[in-house]
């Protein structure tokens, strides 16, 4: 059961990514991102990682997929692309090149045996926040000084000009 | 629910980053309190910090402390960079301060983010840990995007700020996914980890490709050839100041961070990096100094010039052990003098006109400096000299640097490199005493005005004189302490 679960939300994983690329109009493909985000979330709620899950949806799925409509909307005002594409001799590179890739990626897998599960058990989000404040702690505190100057950053480059 | 131990906090270890961070907090506080007309006072509050970031690292030099889990360790190694970029920023601070009141830019929030850009150069000098240098990486590069655009109605600095952003993000995304193969391989992030399972298993396919991986992030941020396209248009839309810091300070880091991680967690893949380090040193020497001597635009011609000299440092650490590596962060110091000079007298020579007009060119084509020794013969004199260092004439700093690193090459077996590397050197003095000749002996076009450097810019050129002037007559007291520096790298 659980086992046909995967696969089905694998499949629409992969068939949401076939969506994007195939689909011209870019707010129809990044609406297809969006479910393969989301059913990626699912794959690895399955796997039991439950905070990578939650990670995923909101990270990926939610902020990540609003500045990818936000930036179509502001730079392409066209329906759709179209014109001759000026890249043709990289788009005969990429069928190549994506085989090569799908390759590598099989060779890889079959030679990888997965091994399970890690021995200690699925990481809980407790064990994680417990991490972060202990092992972790200066990255955790770093990332704050970082985030601090990203905000001075965004108010100085946004910020009108008096006058 | 138990509740979480206390972690230890080795405050120690974070002395000087923990100084400049606080610093550029307080700015951003006193900036909301009167005067608000001039922000003067600001960048006095951001160098009063740097500078007692400066006077720890003096006092603790000789100390060796580690802690957050060997994240971080302040050792001699991490001190000397963290005074290179100490001075790198004051410099930079006491340039800033005249010239944004010119260009009608000044702002509270940009000593901020200078504290900011310098509070993640110091975590590169002392990371331990991949992780560390990821975000020492990002805060950097975080606070330089943004200085890099603040002449936000001059199009080459809105065009320099995102151009720099697009590259530099897709750098780090190759630096993380460089780490997060790394930890796959060794299980860790710290840096003797990775040594130790580098190792066990030095031609694990896993590591070999995220070592790769990180050194192309790296090549990206300390601008080596064929990662350097960012370099020159950076380097020319940027505020004139902030190029500076961009080609001192950050380089610096950068620098810093990369010959750490590569003696000591990757030592057992000595001989596969040194290959590739050699072809990046070649490349970045040769590309660097001969398209430079195509600009006429002075930015861009210290950007491909700067390239050149990545390249001189690749080479001593292609050279590697104790003289290579020392001559690196003596070849670092020296630079960091010359290069914020060099800048510093484009700053102070920038063209004002009668009112603070932020959308004009400043003063960068070489054309303009015709004169400039009858104009302002100090400045002029001033140039003068910080080229000559970057060109390596005796006895100023910049030609001892040349001398260890080439040395080291030549000593370690690395002839054909070494020269190269000369042959080079000799090409660069083409394109840098060719502003000497301009100044000097050619009239200007046009009426020009005579300049007057202000008391700030003053300092800072005679502070950078002097360092190229006390590292070129006596280098050997500063040989010795790089040397002590890097003697933890290499035990």
């Amino acid at each position: 059961m659980a086992r046909a679960a995967f696969v089905l939300v694998a499949l629409l994983a992969v068939g949401a990514a076939l969506g994007l690329v195939i689909k011209k109009n870019v707010i129809h493909g990044a609406m297809f991102l969006v479910v393969n985000m989301a059913s990626i979330a699912a794959l690895y709620y399955m796997l039991g990682a439950e905070f990578l899950a939650v990670a995923q949806i909101v990270v990926y799925a939610g902020a990540i997929m609003v500045l990818f409509i936000f930036a179509i909307m502001f730079l392409i005002p066209g329906k759709d692309e179209t014109g001759p594409d000026p890249r043709r001799w990289q788009r005969a590179l990429a069928l190549p090149l994506g085989a090569l890739l799908l390759i590598l990626l099989l060779a890889v897998v079959a030679a990888v045996r997965g091994t399970g599960p890690p021995a200690a058990g699925p990481a809980t989000s407790g064990a994680l926040y417990r991490a972060l404040l202990t092992d972790y702690l200066l990255p955790f505190e770093l990332t704050s000084i970082l985030l601090l100057a990203a905000i001075v950053g965004v108010m100085v480059l946004a910020k009108r000009r008096p006058g | 629910m138990t509740p979480i131990p206390a972690p230890p906090i080795a405050w120690n270890a974070l002395l000087p980053i923990l100084v400049l961070a606080g610093t550029a907090m307080l700015v951003l506080l006193a900036d909301l309190l009167p005067p608000r007309e001039s922000k003067q006072h600001l960048g006095a509050l951001a160098l009063a910090g740097i500078i007692a970031a400066l006077v720890i690292a003096l006092v603790r030099w000789g100390t060796d402390v580690c802690g957050f889990r060997d994240m971080v360790r302040l050792d001699g190694y991490a001190l000397f960079f963290d005074i290179v970029i100490a001075y790198a920023a004051a410099l930079v601070v006491l340039l800033s301060m005249d010239y944004l009141r010119r260009r009608g830019a000044e702002s509270g929030e940009y000593y901020a983010l200078v504290l900011f850009a310098a509070c993640g150069m110091m975590l590169l000098a002392s990371a331990g840990d991949l992780i560390i240098v990821f975000l020492g990486i990002e805060l950097m590069s975080l606070s330089l995007y943004v200085l890099a655009g603040l002449f936000k109605s001059r199009r080459q600095s809105s065009e320099a700020s995102m151009k720099y952003f697009l590259l530099g993000v897709f750098a780090s995304a190759f630096l993380l996914y460089g780490i997060a193969l790394l930890f796959g391989a060794a299980g860790s992030t710290n840096f003797e980890r990775v040594a130790a399972a580098a190792a066990r298993n030095p031609h694990d396919t896993l590591l070999l490709i995220g070592v790769a991986l990180l050194l192309v992030g790296f090549g990206f941020k300390i601008s080596s050839v064929p990662f350097h396209m960012w370099a020159p248009d950076v380097y020319e839309g940027a505020p004139t100041s902030v190029t500076a810091l961009i080609a001192t300070g950050s380089k610096a880091a950068a620098f810093a961070a990369l010959i750490r991680f590569l003696t000591t967690a990757l030592r057992p893949l000595q001989p596969d990096w040194t290959a590739l380090l050699w072809i990046l040193a070649a490349l970045s020497m040769t590309v660097g100094n001969v398209v430079a001597i195509a600009q006429t635009n002075l930015k861009r011609m210290l950007a491909y010039s700067s390239i050149a000299h990545v390249g001189y440092m690749l080479v001593g650490l292609v050279a590697g052990g104790p003289q290579g590596t020392s001559a690196i962060l003596f070849y670092l110091f020296a630079y960091v003098f010359t290069t914020a000079g060099t800048f510093g007298v484009l700053t102070l020579c920038e063209r004002t006109g009668g009112t603070p007009e932020p959308d004009g060119d400043g003063a960068v084509d070489v054309r303009e400096y015709a004169g400039l020794g009858r104009r302002s013969p100090a400045l002029a004199f001033a140039l003068t000299f910080f080229l000559l260092s970057l060109v390596g004439i005796p006895p100023l700093a910049g030609f001892f640097g040349k001398f260890y690193l080439f040395g080291a090459a030549v000593r370690a077996g690395y002839v054909w490199l070494a020269v190269i590397a000369v042959l080079n050197s000799a090409v660069a003095a083409y394109y840098y005493l060719r502003v000497v000749v301009y100044m000097y002996m050619r009239e200007p076009e046009g009426a020009a005005a005579t300049l007057a450097p202000s008391f700030a810019g003053g300092l800072a050129l005679a502070i950078a004189f002097i360092g190229i002037v006390l590292l070129g007559v006596m280098p050997a007291p500063f040989v010795e302490l790089a040397q002590v520096a890097v003697a933890p790298l290499l035990r």
